[in-house]
């Protein structure tokens, strides 16, 4: 895959951007496009669990390390396009709005949900990611060696 | 002759209204909120997490404070609340070289590449009581410094390269599920990394602590000790792709352990691993260590009959929910069972007697 164009990583972008972000603000930003779009529910947001594997040594066989809950939704809209919601947590409003983002960024308001919503949460993400690395960098250690005088 | 009991329900409701007042302390101090808990008492909710074996700090902070602090209680409220929820599938294997890390330690490499990186750690504090923690809550912002994005490769990959640390096999790509079967023995190594990274920390500290004085020693090095964010990506049917449906904050360590060669294998460095939901050090060393122990019969070792080499004993003590149901039950009304012992041990001390009161007259 590596290099090879993927005709679905757009998709893939903001539904991952959609997922880890933090419920109430995804809430605010829908609620703030005015948009209201007539859908049908193909699946009633469901809370549930994902099993989240590792690997033993980190490169070898897989493991089951514990649960993580997780939430989905499916919705289509008029025209007939459907979207999916799976979200991190329990919020069902997430899951909900996550479909319905996800429907409509497959039309041509994509570029409006894009600026009004997937913008704002990845700069988001950017920002808590960038600001605990600041922090993190601040405690990375400069060793000095104490000159001992032998020679 | 067995007499059902019923009552009880009285006191009972009256105990659990006690429990609620408790629960809330004095009146006339504020209450503690769930995003207080959260947000401030990290480190117990990190651990109702990995125990309860649930990710959802939401949900711990709640038990943590239905359980009035404490922890085992709190991760049986998790476990019990787990069982609840349908199963949607499995991530792929998280990819920890990839994490982004608060805290990222080698106790091997100095010159690690990516650095060594403290994050906010315990580590060199005087463990001295801070009083003004107790006066006010204000804190100075902590240094920031530009980020110089570089990779943090896993430190063992160096000594792969080398060929001089035994390569970890690969195995099924759906390993064996704790939660789905029963434990079978004897288990494979990615059953009990899953138990093992459920287990309770004090029971694995006090088993890793064990093997440092000398039950079953194999002498560990930190070769890498990572704490941070690491992205959780699944595949999803109804996509026919896989998106990131989650991030989760881990602790990662791995040890090396000197090997001295085998009947089946060289002399080389060998691995120990621990991997645990959210910052919790003591436990992901605890982890690597006991993994390491149980893993004697793979590398060709002596089994020492060491309690950490005892993979049947390990694996059937370290759940603390099951430690707990179990114990703990015998405090439970048990009069009809006591009853029969009572029974036993009258009519035994009645011929015990009569039999010394026997030898007597014939002496």
């Amino acid at each position: 895959m590596d290099g090879a164009f993927d005709p679905n990583a757009d998709r893939k972008a903001w539904l991952s951007v959609l997922a880890r972000a933090d419920s109430a603000m995804v809430q605010a930003l829908w609620d703030g496009t005015g948009l209201a779009p007539t859908h049908d529910i193909l699946r009633a947001p469901e809370i549930g669990a994902v099993m989240v594997r590792g690997r033993a040594g980190a490169v070898g066989a897989p493991f089951n390390l514990g649960e993580m809950t997780f939430t989905r939704a499916s919705v289509r809209l008029e025209s007939g396009l459907v979207g999916h919601g799976f979200v991190q947590g329990r919020c069902k409003d997430h899951a909900r709005i996550a479909a319905l983002v996800d429907a409509l960024m497959q039309t041509d308001q994509a570029a409006q949900i894009e600026a009004a919503v997937i913008a704002h949460l990845r700069k988001a993400a950017t920002a808590r990611a960038g600001a605990r690395a600041a922090r993190a960098a601040a405690t990375k250690v400069d060793f000095f060696t104490v000159a001992r005088g032998e020679d | 002759m067995y007499v059902a009991v019923k009552g009880g329900e009285k006191a009972i409701d009256a105990a659990h209204a006690w429990l609620a007042e408790e629960r809330r302390g004095p009146v006339d101090v504020a209450e503690l909120s769930v995003a207080q808990i959260k947000g401030q008492l990290k480190l117990a909710v990190n651990r109702v997490m990995a125990e309860g074996s649930l990710y959802d700090a939401d949900l711990a902070a709640l038990a943590i404070k239905q359980a009035r602090g404490d922890m085992i209680e709190a991760i049986f409220l998790i476990r019990a609340y787990r069982t609840t929820l349908p199963r949607f599938g499995a991530s792929a294997p998280v990819d920890t070289g990839a994490m982004d890390c608060d805290r990222r330690i080698s106790a091997t490499f100095k010159d690690a590449p990516g650095g060594q990186v403290l994050g906010p750690t315990f580590d060199y504090t005087h463990r001295l009581l801070d009083f003004k923690l107790a006066a006010d809550g204000e804190v100075p912002d902590a240094p920031r410094q530009d980020v110089v994005a570089e990779d943090k490769p896993h430190i063992m990959s160096f000594l792969d390269d080398e060929g001089l640390i035994q390569p970890e096999p690969d195995g099924p790509d759906t390993p064996p599920d704790l939660t789905r079967a029963p434990l079978d023995l004897p288990a494979t190594r990615a059953l009990r990394l899953q138990s093992l990274a459920r287990a309770d920390e004090g029971f694995l500290l006090g088993l890793a602590y064990s093997t440092q004085r000398g039950y079953a020693r194999n002498h560990a090095f930190v070769a890498e000790l990572r704490i941070g964010i690491c992205a959780v990506e699944m595949e999803i049917p109804e996509l026919g792709f896989a998106i990131e449906i989650g991030e989760v904050e881990l602790t990662e360590c791995e040890t090396v352990n000197q090997f001295q060669g085998s009947k089946t294998e060289p002399p080389q460095f060998t691995r120990g691993y621990g991997l645990v939901f959210g910052a919790s050090e003591r436990k992901a060393i605890s982890m690597a260590l006991v993994d390491r122990a149980l893993r004697w019969e793979e590398l060709g070792e002596d089994n020492l009959g060491a309690p950490a080499q005892d993979e049947e004993f390990v694996l059937s003590h370290a759940d603390n929910v099951q430690a707990t149901g179990f114990l703990e039950h015998i405090k439970l009304p048990h009069y009809v069972d006591f009853q029969s012992e009572l029974e036993l041990i009258r009519k035994l001390r009645r011929e015990a007697m009569a039999r010394g009161a026997q030898q007597e007259v014939e002496a």
